[in-house]
């Protein structure tokens, strides 16, 4: 839509960040509103709810000092959009579009309304390309592939946020072809945005980047906005510039509490936990929108970092987004205190589509390898708290096995510190593990497996 | 200015007014790009109507048009192969007409009006026709016969009825009243379809799933809830039933998912050979599909879709399973309704109506004779399943389900974690049916079904209860029997109740496989019994051997010993 602007002067109520105009002529829902009070910094607005008596426009800014009376309310006739463009590489903008980084505002290439509609399921393409992040535990047994959404399942004081600038600064495409990296920052703090930034500007990365930084201390609202805005450029650049876009977008928990925190100030009736009932749908527009489209180059995939509250996997945050997103990545605080890095458990991880992304795109054992280094790791684990009661020396000798197992396996395979491992190199550590074993403890992996093995083996 | 008006928008609601005449669930058409909407709610002029499509953009004292009818489903030839919206718009029609993305206001019918259908009539000129017979039939698809039936609703002496090629809105005859008589009929979604009667549950719904053909098999027009946490693989079980169960036609419905899965459905089921008749699967598929991030009141109505079409196939005399994936979306999007109509909410927020609701979804399953000479028997089994919030099975929507279901097949985490697929829960899932279909696996699957059934079950119930013990003082301190015991249930749960989606040879299991195998292993662990009874120790115990010959018998897609 795009109307002509009206101005009203006054409003006739304000109630934190909803304000209410009742002679408003045919507003439109989801109307973009200019307010503008004498003395005070412009605000802007949506409209979120019309009635013959009353337009409610919800406030982006905060509201402290809005004086309804004195306030000119202009609706200006369209509905929020966003600046996409590939000029907009290399730049930083507010979670609200203002730039950041002292340059003009981007004229750019089209403007796409920020709240985008959904992509048709036919026409969607089943991602299955693999993405080699460097890192064993996701390129291994969590394999991320191209346009999938896996988030990173954190927790206060553990290093999502360092983990997504390793994947970002280390992923790399097979072929060479274009890419891009949108990182959107929602409600960080400025030591977090300034960390991630540094990495950044010490890499080539930058060029190839765009970054919306939504802080602390910045408006609520605009949590909502910076990563819709994010993701029209991420559609712009990878179905229409066919780039291969990565989105990385810290802290999803951030974005619910923003969300819970309008739901109360609308007098909505909440859900679980205060939550409003419409989350699982609102964070689906946000992570539905990664995706490879039938007849396009590029794709948008998406790696979401999420702070579990109280490590806590069932609450409703993380809960929401592990039903929609394609598999998670959990953080472990016990491997975190050992030391280890990246601090992943892969117990409860899961890729969803590594189906898709492994064998030929990787090696044609791969799924039977990580079945086997699930079920051995996960044999040791339950040993460990066996070993806990009864002592390492009471346990039969398979279990006593698949304990030393699952101690080397945390120590070389999950752990690798700064360095980055190619595929081959994360196969070959498990496939090293593995050996250390006799093969009656290894069901899952069949006799021409290890020919294969053997085979190649002999070749290299 | 006559008519509606738009009085006030907010969110996925819009009232509406004057509508006096309006009746609820009525459909209408709301604003200028003529969004779709039903009522649900009516005030005095004032209609409250939920809208399927993104109301952004929508103004003020834009038009309301209202259409006299209830959402209805298309019923008719063509149906089979297409991919629908929860609205019942098939969504390549919609990528043809607005591309990649889904705009609003877009109006595609669900059937094709310019595809062809030759129709042999197999009713007689004369006759008197009640609903639910036979007028002739359409070849659908390669090996699905499309019966055309006398709707519901209709009934008098045929006058005229023609063979030849139609279009599903032509006449292919007429009744002595006048009735025109088309291949296409509509039927309101959220009315059942009546049957002469309901049959009782006594033939099971063969899955090709040991673990649910073993031991919670559920009957033939059954219902089964089929909750779990994510990453439980329920997605990956709807999918194993679609594609290796006994039924004759599929319809899948994708109720507020993820698009990437639809997009491996989309990709995946056109490829996929249909076991018994070596066609694609497709062509005997329905797929209705609304994502999580398309309209919420779609998603609301497109499980409504999904059983309209299920039930339009059982009165032809198919046998039809229904997948919901999920229905928790479902409550969701109740839920959310319910909140902007700011209704009193129940538990959790969700409607007080919601236990109510989701009963008369379940009760829509079933085996029936269909009206209609012939005494055509048709079922619909209804597999549904459920996203509980933190695998919490405690909370308000899978508890309501429990209620009505037939069986319960309950997907655990921890199995999941430790790779055992399908992530079964023994000790939470039931089936009540299970009584009611022995017989037939006695007959089919192999003699003892029902002894090898408890047996496995008390074997599992025992390793439980060991393996608490052996968690205490450590394997080495149990009796012989009770390790054999420990070392059979292994086995149980590997080649038994495990099963790999994934392997070729094993994706679906006859039922004759998986009675061999439950046989081996319950031999094996007789024998054994007796060689310890007999002064044996574990160590002459050959797990080994019966380890290899399982392994071979699992290798083998029928199950046939080497």
């Amino acid at each position: 839509m795009s109307g002509t602007p009206r101005t009203y002067a006054g409003a006739d109520s304000a109630a934190g960040p909803l304000l209410t105009v009742s002679h408003a002529h045919r507003a439109v829902l989801g109307e973009w509103v200019r307010i503008a009070a004498p003395g005070q910094p412009a605000r802007r607005g949506q409209v979120i709810d019309v009635s013959r008596g009353a337009t409610v426009v919800q406030v982006f800014e905060d509201t402290v000092g809005l004086a309804p009376a004195g306030t000119a309310v202009t609706l200006t006739g369209d509905i929020a959009r966003a600046v996409v463009g590939e000029e907009l590489l290399g730049r930083v903008f507010a979670g609200s579009g203002a730039p950041l980084d002292g340059l003009p505002p981007p004229v750019g290439s089209a403007r796409r309304a920020a709240w985008a509609a959904p992509l048709n399921p036919v026409c969607r393409r089943k991602p299955a390309d693999f993405i080699e992040t460097g890192i064993s535990a996701i390129d291994g047994m969590n394999t991320l592939v191209r346009g999938q959404k896996l988030p990173i399942f954190s927790g206060a004081g553990l290093p999502g946020l360092e983990l997504a600038a390793r994947v970002v600064a280390d992923a790399r495409t097979t072929h060479g072809e274009p890419f891009a990296v949108i990182f959107v920052a929602v409600g960080l703090t400025q030591r977090e945005t300034q960390h991630f930034l540094q990495r950044f500007e010490a890499s080539e990365a930058l060029a190839r980047s765009v970054f919306y930084l939504n802080r602390t201390g910045d408006p609520t609202i605009e949590r909502l906005l910076a990563p819709r805005l994010a993701l029209a450029q991420a559609e712009y650049l990878a179905f229409e510039r066919g780039m291969q876009v990565l989105v990385v977008l810290a802290d999803a928990t951030n974005y619910c509490e923003a969300l819970r925190e309008l739901g109360a100030a609308r007098e909505e009736i909440p859900g679980r936990r205060g939550y409003p009932g419409y989350m699982y749908t609102d964070l689906a527009t946000i992570f539905e929108r990664a995706g490879v489209v039938r007849g396009a180059e590029g794709s948008i995939t998406q790696l979401p970092i999420l702070s579990m509250p109280d490590d806590d996997i069932t609450h409703p945050i993380p809960d929401l987004t592990g039903y929609i997103t394609e598999g998670q990545i959990v953080l472990s605080r016990e491997l975190d205190r050992r030391g280890v890095f990246p601090p992943i458990d892969v117990l409860p991880s899961l890729s969803r589509l590594m189906g898709a992304g492994i064998g030929a795109g990787t090696a044609p054992d791969h799924r039977r390898w990580s079945d086997q280094l699930y079920a051995v790791y996960a044999q040791g684990r339950e040993a460990r708290l066996t070993a806990a009661i009864v002592g390492e020396s009471g346990l039969p000798p398979a279990d006593r096995r698949a304990l030393a197992f699952t101690e080397r396996f945390e120590k070389e395979f999950i752990d690798q510190g700064d360095t980055r491992r190619t595929i081959g190199e994360t196969l070959e550590i498990g496939w090293t593990l593995l050996e250390t074993l006799p093969r009656e403890d290894l069901h899952r992996i069949p006799e021409e497996a290890w020919a294969r093995r053997a085979g190649r083996g002999a070749a290299t | 200015m006559t008519g509606a008006r738009v009085v006030r928008a907010a969110g996925a609601l819009v009232e509406a007014s004057p509508l006096p005449q309006a009746a609820l669930y009525e459909i209408v058409r709301v604003g200028r790009r003529r969004l779709l909407g039903e009522v649900i709610r009516i005030q005095g002029e004032v209609a409250t109507v939920q809208v399927f499509e993104d109301t952004a953009g929508l103004a003020l004292e834009e038009p309301v048009e209202s259409t006299g009818a209830p959402l209805q489903a298309e019923l008719g030839p063509g149906l089979l192969g297409s991919v629908l919206d929860g609205t019942g718009r098939p969504l390549s029609r919609l990528a043809e007409q607005e591309g990649n993305f889904l705009s609003t206001g877009t109006v595609a019918t669900t059937l094709d009006r310019a595809r062809r259908w030759e129709f042999t009539p197999s009713a007689k000129v004369g006759a008197r026709l009640a609903a639910g017979d036979e007028l002739g039939t359409v070849v659908e698809n390669e090996g699905v016969v499309h019966r055309i039936l006398v709707p519901p609703d209709v009934s008098g002496v045929l006058a005229e009825l023609k063979a030849g090629s139609y279009s599903v809105e032509e006449e292919v005859g007429r009744l002595q009243d006048g009735t025109a008589l088309r291949l296409l009929q509509r039927w309101p979604v959220r009315v059942p379809r009546p049957v002469a009667r309901w049959l009782p549950a006594d033939r099971p719904f063969v899955t090709g799933q040991r673990v649910f053909d073993f031991l919670f098999p559920v009957a033939e027009g059954g219902s089964v809830a089929v909750p779990g946490g994510f990453g439980t693989g329920k997605t990956v079980i709807e999918q194993s039933l679609a594609k290796h169960s006994m039924a004759d036609i599929v319809v899948y419905v994708g109720c507020g998912e993820r698009g990437n899965e639809m997009a491996d459905v989309l990709e995946e089921f056109p490829t996929l050979e249909d076991p018994r008749t070596g066609r694609s699967l497709m062509n005997r598929t329905v797929l209705v599909v609304n994502t999580s991030n398309m309209p919420v009141a779609a998603r609301e109505a497109s499980v409504y879709l999904g059983l309209t079409i299920a039930e339009y196939y059982r009165d032809m005399g198919y046998r039809v399973a229904l997948m919901a994936d999920s229905l928790s979306r479902w409550a969701e999007a109740l839920r959310e309704i319910g909140s902007l109509l700011r209704e009193m909410p129940g538990e959790e927020g969700y409607p007080t109506s919601l236990g109510n609701r989701l009963g008369k979804l379940f009760e829509r399953a079933g085996r029936a004779t269909a009206l209609g000479a012939g005494g055509r028997e048709g079922a619909v089994t209804f597999i549904s399943a459920l996203s509980p919030p933190g695998g919490d099975f405690s909370e308000p929507v899978t508890q309501a389900a429990l209620r009505v279901a037939g069986a319960l097949w309950a997907l655990d985490a921890s199995l999941a974690h430790q790779r055992q697929f399908p992530a079964v829960d023994w000790e939470t899932s039931y089936s009540l049916q299970a009584a009611d279909v022995m017989p037939w696996f006695e007959q089919h699957g192999g003699a003892e079904w029902t002894g090898l059934r408890r047996e496995t079950f008390a074997l599992l119930q025992r390793d439980r209860e060991l393996r608490e013990v052996a968690g205490l003082v450590g394997p080495d301190a149990l009796e012989d029997q009770d390790r054999l015991i420990l070392e059979t249930a292994r086995l149980l749960r590997e080649f038994l109740i495990g099963q790999s989606a994934y392997d070729p040879a094993d994706a679906s299991s006859p039922v004759t496989k998986t009675w061999r195998l439950a046989d081996t292993i319950l031999r094996f662990h007789r024998e054994g019994t007796a060689a310890l009874a007999g002064g044996g120790t574990m160590a002459t115990v050959d797990v080994g051997g019966v380890r290899r010959t399982l392994s071979a018998l699992r290798a083998s897609p029928e199950g046939t010993p080497t």
